[in-house]
């Protein structure tokens, strides 16, 4: 990184850090803090979107939607998420492959089950075989948010059902005596109302989310616990130039830290959404903004 | 080998009991049922004993977060920020890593590098900051009347607290303790797949699981197995639990008393 | 810049056209903490024995290879499940192994396994040893007398003797030999080698024959022409066994 770099051993301490800080592997470091955020970022609002959906799904009037919605909510909360992590992201990726090997190579005759190995024709790949190698690092990066969606989807689902049955009857009643139609009733009354009232277990939910995804480790994409692992350990002069004893103490005290983070300015940001929402709604936390509003 | 013979051998390899080598090749299901049922001890033992001891030190985190004196407060909200602030799994890198510092200065932590007394402590810690935000809650929606009735019994101090308080803030906070102690039991299944290492492949059930699919290369039949085992500990501890609650909520009349519902949780 | 950059496309659209029903690129999957067969060098790349040796064999081979890093526990899964094509990582080629891939004829001659502790007297029969999970050092020393301790990386086991977590770690000699050079005194050899495995080769599947033939042909060349006993002699000194 700096000009001074070039010979590291005979560098005073300060200096020594400052290029130890900055070589390639450490950028790699530094790249999968922006991978564990971009995850957060993406996954978020695709878990509250499948949330949504299957909440509204469960709360459907028709039988069949209604059991479907209920279904995905029951399984997914059922069964302790890390097995769902260990097994769900090569069972997606084979299933992708196997919905396109059928559609795009339908005269293949060849078993895609052959003994331990799973073989589809070379046009179904995903993503294709020739692929450059940032696709492949996509593609596995969207199977993790997928994974991660589908599980968190089906807790957000049940925070959003609560929610949705806590909003007073009355407010509804008072929508239909105004001759809004159910639709109008759902999207006008219902969906904005029922913010103040799943906030808390959305909240919840993403704090728990933030410290879940060190369990990207698991599906095998090379996070930050991978990282701290592989710099903390310890580096012989025969392959490094910035040899070091056994710091993965340091490095994971770092990731501790950085989680910490991440929860307090999480929490902070959260108060705050909660005090918007909290307007005029007709609830203990309203009437006080009211009060203090008047007096 | 018949399945017999197979429980015979293997129903206590996790703690160094029976056949010492594990099966090598032509997997039987009972052989998967056997091990990963096997693995279950060691989580069995990290839950009870980390809630059992966990429940102590969390009375008195709350107790201390509640207090008005900043000495006790602080602390309290310290250590539980701490905790529930940050992934469970990283705090059980750096426990383990720690502890592996720490040995080299003193001997007498070479114990603490094993699975299990160190992740032990992680997990007993963890789940006192957990159950202790938990009473914390409860505490603070203690109904103001309870306590005043206390005081015009002329009840103060310690047994205030002992025959009051205390059962009042357990009865509060028992259905959100049950999801914690389901919680803190699956938790129990990041043990060895973080960083503390298995002796003699003795390994608690998700060890085992990933033994069997590493070998088979098939893992849709090993974890759907600890999937099982773990939904039926789960609904074991819903049923314990749910006794102890309803003793909680003897005195109650029927109408007000709360009900038990089974939550699965995240692991965190 | 633009000509090489011209001629760098025209050469790759040749190769695709050329295998345009096998595989245009061929990607390499490596462990990336096992010097010096494989490791990550200090800009963040696959470097190592392997590395030069793979390079040069998708160069004889006329293939576009790229490097992929994968753990060890799943390089097998990984591989058959077709996140890549090939395993070049330092895996020796064994029975129970070849059951499930192929191997190529081996780039690394049957080599020795050895123990390495911190002190002359460690208790290789009765005390604790060290090995990497599902290697054939974990299942060599499962079925000896010794106290098997599995860690997921090559570097854990060698960190659990340092501080007295295990009393000997067992693994590829040529591993440990940089280890115990770099230790100053810290750790050593003790024991007698045990040789273990048919060598090192590269993993494919099994429905992949008609890449392990170019591979094949590509190693022979290269032991024909000595270019890999230079790099044996480049990465492991000059005591080691070339062919």
């Amino acid at each position: 990184m700096f000009s001074y770099c070039a010979d590291p051993d005979t560098l005073d301490t300060v200096r020594w850090f400052s290029c130890y800080l900055t070589t390639g592997v450490h950028m790699s470091f530094y790249a999968s803090f922006i991978k564990v955020l971009a995850l957060l970022a993406v996954t978020g609002p695709v878990a509250l979107g499948v949330g949504f959906l299957g909440a509204m799904a469960a709360r459907s009037s028709f039988l069949p939607v209604s059991l479907l919605g209920k279904s995905y909510i029951a399984i997914v909360r059922g069964v302790p998420d890390i097995a769902f992590f260990l097994f769900f992201v090569i069972a997606l990726d084979q299933m992708f492959e196997y919905v396109r090997h059928r559609a795009i190579c339908p005269d293949w005759t060849q078993p895609v089950r052959q003994g331990s190995e799973f073989l589809v024709c070379a046009q179904a790949k995903l993503p294709l075989g020739n692929a450059a190698e940032w696709v492949h690092e996509t593609y596995g990066f969207l199977l993790a948010v997928i994974t991660f969606a589908i599980v968190f989807g089906a807790f957000a689902a049940n925070v959003l059902f609560g929610g949705m049955r806590a909003v007073p009857r009355a407010q509804l009643e008072t929508a239909e005596a105004y001759g809004m139609s159910r639709r109008q009733t759902f999207w006008r009354v219902l969906v904005p109302q029922m913010w103040v009232y799943a906030l808390p277990g959305l909240s919840n939910l993403w704090m728990v989310l933030i410290k879940a995804t060190p369990l990207l480790f698991l599906l095998g994409i090379e996070d930050i616990v991978y990282w701290a692992r592989e710099l903390g350990g310890t580096k012989t002069s025969r392959f490094s130039a910035y040899p070091h004893g056994d710091w993965r103490m340091w490095y994971f005290l770092g990731l501790l830290v950085f989680y910490l983070m991440m929860t307090r300015v999480s929490e902070i940001l959260l108060e705050r959404l909660m005090q918007r929402l909290t307007h005029g709604q007709a609830t203990t936390g309203g009437e006080q903004q009211r009060k203090e509003v008047a007096a | 080998m018949s399945c017999w013979e197979t429980i015979q051998a293997y129903a206590f390899r996790s703690i160094g009991f029976g056949e010492r080598l594990l099966p090598r090749s032509d997997f039987t299901i009972c052989e998967h049922f056997t091990l990963i049922g096997s693995g279950m001890i060691w989580n069995v033992y990290f839950g009870v004993i980390a809630l059992v001891s966990g429940f102590f030190l969390a009375t008195l985190l709350a107790v201390g977060k509640m207090s008005a004196r900043a000495i006790y407060r602080k602390p309290a909200q310290w250590f539980i920020f701490i905790f529930r602030g940050s992934p469970l799994f990283i705090q059980f890198f750096f426990a383990y890593f720690l502890f592996l510092n720490l040995k080299r200065t003193n001997d007498f932590f070479d114990p603490f590098t094993a699975a299990w007394l160190g992740a032990l402590i992680v997990l007993f810690l963890n789940t006192a900051a957990y159950s202790g935000e938990i009473f914390y809650g409860a505490l603070r929606s203690i109904p103001k009347g309870d306590v005043e009735a206390a005081d015009a019994y002329g009840l103060s101090g310690w047994s205030r607290f002992r025959r009051v308080i205390w059962p009042t803030m357990l009865r509060l906070a028992w259905p959100a303790y049950t999801n914690e102690a389901i919680f803190l039991f699956h938790a129990t299944a990041l043990v060895f797949f973080s960083s503390f290492p298995a002796w003699q492949q003795r390994g608690d059930a998700l060890y085992y699981a990933n033994y069997f699919a590493d070998k088979t290369f098939n893992p849709f039949v090993p974890y759907p197995i600890l999937a099982f085992y773990f939904i039926l500990c789960s609904l074991a501890i819903i049923g314990v639990f749910g006794l102890v609650n309803r003793r909680l909520n003897r005195h109650l009349p029927a109408s007000t008393r709360q009900k038990m519902k089974l939550r699965m949780n995240l692991i965190r | 810049m633009k000509s090489i950059l011209l001629s760098t496309v025209a050469v790759a659209m040749t190769a695709t056209f050329a295998m345009a029903d096998g595989h245009s690129v061929v990607r390499m999957g490596t462990e990336g903490a096992y010097a010096p067969y494989n490791f990550i060098n200090d800009a963040g790349e696959i470097d190592g024995f392997e590395r030069e040796v793979g390079d040069e064999l998708c160069l004889r081979a006329e293939l576009t290879c790229e490097w992929v890093k994968n753990d060890w526990d799943s390089i097998i899964p990984n591989l058959v499940s077709g996140n890549y094509d090939t395993i070049i990582a330092g895996m020796s080629i064994t029975a129970e192994r070849d059951e499930v891939i192929d191997f190529t004829q081996d780039y690394y001659p049957p080599t020795a396994s050895a123990y390495v502790a911190a002190s002359e007297d460690a208790d290789l029969e009765g005390g604790v040893v060290a090995a990497q999970t599902a290697t054939i050092q974990a299942g060599y020393i499962a079925e000896s007398g010794a106290t098997l301790v599995e860690f997921a990386t090559p570097e854990e086991t060698i960190a659990a003797v340092r501080n007295g977590e295990a009393d000997a770690v067992f693994a590829d000699r040529d591993f440990l030999v940089p280890m115990v050079e770099e230790s100053g005194g810290d750790l050593l050899f003790v024991g007698e080698p045990v040789p273990l495995g048919g060598g090192v080769g590269m993993g494919l599947r099994e429905s992949d024959a008609e890449l392990r033939g170019k591979f094949d042909a590509a190693i022979t060349s290269m032991k024909e022409d000595g270019t890999l006993n230079e790099l044996l002699i480049k990465w492991f000194g000059d005591e080691v066994i070339t062919y």
